[in-house]
């Protein structure tokens, strides 16, 4: 059976929770080569929630957000943005991609990347006017970084870069934050900035999705969990997903024992 | 030198090279910020056996046959990529060096092979152009530059490189915003909406343009220089895109210039009779210009350490 056979067979019929959910995935499956990366996956993210995408390295967890937004071109499956499809929707969407994806050696200030959060406003051609620039600098206001909206990216620390990503999505304005890894190599300040502005998001009624790696804050940061290991394993709130047994299929046994009795679980 | 002798024999071949300079320079800045610097050196290969075949075609060396030509080879080129990639399971920039290199040597042979006397296109001119001889014999000083009749005389090239340089700069002046973002970082231009793919290949095509309208001046192997040094020497001038741009631009005229004059002049300061090849020229003074930026430019370390 090929790949794309097997993939629609598992696909989950379109549930009435799509209409309600900031992104609702249904059948999607990834492949780089032979074997799928992503294997005939649904997720359902809820509306104002705060949701983990875990799983070990080579899980699928960044290139399931990728699919979702079309960055990545799935062997089958789609992505459902407030109930419609993604073309149309993308302005509710704010992405923040891994940090290391980029060459910070590109000749740009910080505040021209904030400001790159604003080209649907700006199109092609318009004017950037003043309300623009103040817009720009609040958003660096809000991750802390507004000394440095004259400095060259380079010259920033990888916390400071992920912050000025963070800024450059809450540029954007949008509904649904996907983030993958922002706490990828951060100091402990940034890591700090960032889940305050997060949890200013969700306050807001915003959704919020990242790709996350550090087990022992899943509980303390976030409020629902999705495990991912090709296939998807566990999706729902902390409480109910989050436990030792899902753990252990999603880390295939990786994680010692030592190590998972130090997790916070709280259905353990 | 008076007018006289100026207008006729070194304003147009400088004005050339100069348009070819920047036509090739502007999209260049893209080019060498996404590491794809030598798709420049890619085109000028595969475009030499279209352009010949073009005018063993037509006949004579003129402007649409050449770019219908180098379109055709591209076509070609990517057809033989593909097929030796799939045919002999080796990787891509295995199978892009050999067609690269084939084409180039084609094109190098059916030129040598063909009877092209009686125009100013063969080997030599095609690996170095041909710039001194792209004078405006109708002018006999400044006034013949408000002059109607003698204007009607300006060489085909000039005014093919003009065009040409009016569509880069209209590509990069519209696309900006696009080329920056997806530059920087394509998978956030992605999620935006933006083609991101269209407009690499766009970006490739403009150059493609730009490589084949810079042959009559610098020829098809010395344009790589125009691509890449004076974007390389720009970078380090500065870190911000737009100063870039604008430096690329001062390098590219400068190398234009002095590379002319030098070429036409310089034998005869060091007490040499004949002048040497204009291109060679420009691509040498832009050469020297990246090393002098790569010594003393002010932006040249790599800025990643923390400033706190």
């Amino acid at each position: 059976m090929t790949l794309e056979l097997a993939a629609n067979q598992g696909s989950a019929p379109v549930t009435d929770t799509v209409d309600q959910s900031p992104l609702a995935v249904r059948g999607m499956t990834v492949s780089y080569g032979q074997k799928p990366v992503v294997f005939s996956v649904d997720m359902t993210i809820v509306q104002g929630s705060m949701t983990a995408i875990i799983g070990p390295n080579g899980a699928g967890k960044s290139t399931l957000l990728k699919a979702a937004l079309g960055i990545v071109k799935p062997l089958a499956g789609q992505s459902m943005v407030y109930g419609a499809p993604l073309r149309g929707q993308r302005q509710k969407i704010a992405y923040v991609p891994q940090r290391a994806s980029v060459d910070w050696d590109f000749p740009t200030r910080v505040i021209d990347v904030v400001l790159m959060g604003l080209y649907r406003e700006l199109g092609l051609l318009r004017r950037i006017k003043a309300r623009h620039i103040e817009k720009a600098r609040a958003c660096l206001e809000r991750v802390g970084m507004s000394d440095f909206a004259d400095r060259q990216i380079g010259q920033l620390s990888g916390g400071q870069q992920q912050r000025v990503f963070l800024a450059r999505a809450l540029a954007q304005g949008a509904e649904l934050y996907l983030l993958d890894e922002p706490f990828a190599g951060v100091d402990a300040a940034t890591e700090k900035a960032i889940i305050d502005v997060l949890k200013g998001l969700k306050a807001e009624g915003k959704t919020v999705v990242a790709v996350h790696h550090d087990l022992a804050t899943v509980t303390e940061y976030f409020d629902r969990v999705f495990m991912i290991n090709t296939r998807k394993i566990a999706e729902g709130s902390v409480a109910e997903a989050y436990t030792r047994e899902n753990l252990d299929m999603t880390y295939g046994g990786r994680l010692a024992t030592g190590q998972i009795d130090q997790l916070d679980l709280i259905a353990s | 030198m008076t007018g006289e002798e100026f207008v006729p024999l070194s304003l147009t071949p400088m004005l050339i090279g100069m348009f070819a300079a920047v036509a090739c320079a502007l999209p260049g800045n893209f080019l060498v910020l996404r590491r794809q610097a030598l798709i420049g050196d890619a085109i000028s290969h595969v475009v030499l056996p279209g352009i010949v075949v073009a005018f063993l075609v037509t006949g004579a060396v003129s402007a649409w046959p050449m770019m219908i030509g180098a379109a055709g080879a591209s076509v070609v080129a990517v057809a033989l990529i593909e097929a030796i990639r799939r045919l002999g399971k080796i990787e891509p920039g295995a199978a892009m060096g050999v067609t690269f290199t084939a084409m180039f040597a084609a094109g190098v042979l059916l030129l040598e092979q063909s009877d092209t006397s009686t125009v100013h296109l063969d080997v030599e001119h095609a690996l170095y152009g041909n710039l001194e001889s792209l004078i405006w014999l109708d002018a006999d000083g400044w006034g013949s530059l408000v002059d109607p009749v003698a204007l009607a005389g300006l060489p085909e090239e000039l005014i093919r490189i003009t065009l040409t340089l009016i569509v880069v700069c209209a590509f990069v002046w519209l696309f900006w915003r696009p080329l920056k973002l997806s530059t920087f970082d394509e998978g956030f231009a992605q999620t935006l909406g933006m083609r991101t793919g269209v407009l690499g290949l766009a970006l490739v095509i403009v150059a493609a343009i730009a490589a084949v309208a810079a042959f009559d001046a610098v020829g098809s192997i010395i344009v790589i220089a125009m691509f890449i040094c004076p974007p390389a020497a720009a970078r380090l001038m500065t870190n911000r895109l737009e100063v870039q741009i604008a430096w690329s631009v001062v390098f590219a005229l400068v190398s234009a210039i002095a590379g002319y004059v030098i070429a036409g002049f310089g034998p005869m300061w060091i007490g040499a009779d004949n002048a040497v090849s204009a291109a060679g020229m420009i691509a040498t003074v832009s050469g020297i210009l990246l090393a002098i930026t790569a010594v003393f430019g002010p932006c040249r370390t790599r800025s990643g350490a923390p400033v706190e």
